[in-house]
């Protein structure tokens, strides 16, 4: 080793968690220095092969459902109000919760300036684990495309396009809308195998921020593309190639 | 104690984050039936203070009480894995032998074994990081390790972990 620089210079730098002058002094060092190179790629491949080695541990449907049934418990225990005003609880709960939302939002987001993974897929990945919330998948539910199409018609002033692929293996299980970065977006359910795939459609604006082509983040991986006026986003937990091999199909 | 308002919030704010105090817990205990139990037990301490969650990233909060409650189960269970820290200060080659994890034919697996092989903070800083996708910041909140010892573990663990993969395909060869 003949490099002096930190370690740490190189892993800060690589998981952007250097401030903009000591980025663009390490730049500078970079362009010279085969040894900080070759570190970055290396940690570089490391993560790749992490993140595409299913290393990610979900929670197993059992372990779901005893949860479930011990929230129920302990809730059960507590509850004094009688099931038929509970609903009340849900309006201002709303107000509060969207609060709460939005504050988490912007929180996130100041606390994580990540080149890799800005704030549109932080919220695209926010909305796919909101869409896996009982009862918030779809709002038609339809294998047909000829339904799930026309559902969007007046909610959207765009129509995505929808196209079932059964017979590839991904069946569309539905529709609804979504909203992200503010702006009202047409969400598409596929399934692939027992996972959920959400594939989010939305006009593509000038002002709008990049972010990368395709990559994985608390064990979701997404992917995006662009085509014609529109930009579109799948993201799942099913493998990256299952996404990749979606991807294909709609936008070869 | 929680009022059934708080059930509805815990279930919009706290439970979509079951996933990451799984693979949190499945990283620092290994073993599933002890990580399942173990998740179980802090979601309920997630829910019974959740009076005091104050807002902000609801992640990081419930992954506090992930790890807290694992350190707490590891020293009752397996007191000796939490003394190896000292040992990987000192030590900077491979965490586990090129023997063994050429035995390991597919790469999840060697991954696997690699990553088991560091100590568990070596392990959570690396998980938090690459699989949960925390930043430093995020990392700081949930484990308390000082910012300065989050880098420099992740910088050290991710050596080992190539180290000990190169040394794996070099012994496959």
């Amino acid at each position: 080793m003949n490099c002096e620089l930190e370690q740490t210079t190189v892993h800060g730098y690589f998981d952007g968690e250097l401030d903009a002058v000591r980025s663009a002094q390490f730049e500078r060092h970079l362009e010279g220095c085969a040894e900080c190179q070759t570190a970055l790629e290396d940690i570089e491949s490391l993560r790749t092969m992490l993140q595409q080695s299913n290393s990610y541990q979900h929670a197993s449907p059992d372990l779901r459902r005893r949860i479930h049934e011990q929230l129920e418990q302990a809730a059960g225990a507590e509850r004094v109000t009688p099931a038929r005003s509970r609903r009340w609880f849900l309006l201002p709960t709303f107000g509060v919760l969207a609060g709460a939302a939005a504050a988490l939002a912007v929180m996130f987001f100041v606390a994580q300036p990540h080149p890799q993974s800005p704030r549109i897929t932080a919220e695209l990945i926010d909305a796919h684990v909101r869409s896996l919330q009982p009862g918030h998948l779809t709002d038609v539910l339809s294998t047909d495309q000829h339904t799930v199409k026309p559902w969007f018609d007046g909610k959207l002033d765009f129509i995505p396009p929808v196209t079932d692929y059964s017979e590839q293996g991904f069946p569309l299980v539905g529709g609804r809308l979504d909203v992200i970065g503010g702006q009202k977006v047409a969400a598409l359910v596929y399934s692939r195998n027992k996972h959920v795939i959400n594939l989010f459609v939305w006009p593509y604006r000038e002002d709008e921020p990049g972010f990368g082509s395709s990559g994985s983040r608390q064990g979701y991986n997404w992917t995006t593309w662009q085509s014609g006026e529109m930009r579109f986003c799948l993201i799942s937990d099913a493998t990256s190639s299952d996404i990749v091999e979606l991807k294909d199909l709609m936008h070869p | 104690m929680p009022e059934p308002q708080d059930k509805i919030r815990f279930e919009q704010l706290v439970l979509p984050h079951l996933d990451s105090a799984t693979n949190l817990a499945r990283w620092l205990l290994r073993n599933r039936a002890d990580y399942e139990d173990v998740v179980q037990e802090a979601m309920l301490r997630a829910y019974r203070f959740f009076s005091r969650f104050q807002g902000g990233d609801a992640r990081a909060w419930l992954l506090q009480i992930v790890r807290n409650t694992c350190y707490t189960w590891l020293e009752k269970n397996r007191a000796s894995e939490l003394m190896t820290e000292f040992n990987e200060e000192i030590h900077q080659g491979p965490s586990t032998s090129p023997e063994a994890m050429a035995l390991q034919t597919d790469e999840r697996k060697r991954l696997t074994v690699a990553l088991e092989a560091l100590s568990p903070r070596s392990r959570e800083v690396v998980v938090l990081r690459e699989l949960e996708g925390c930043s430093y910041k995020e990392i700081v909140e949930i484990t308390g390790i000082p910012i300065g010892t989050v880098m420099s573990t992740l910088s050290r663990a991710r050596g080992r972990l190539q180290r000990t993969l190169v040394a794996a395909a070099k012994e496959m060869s």
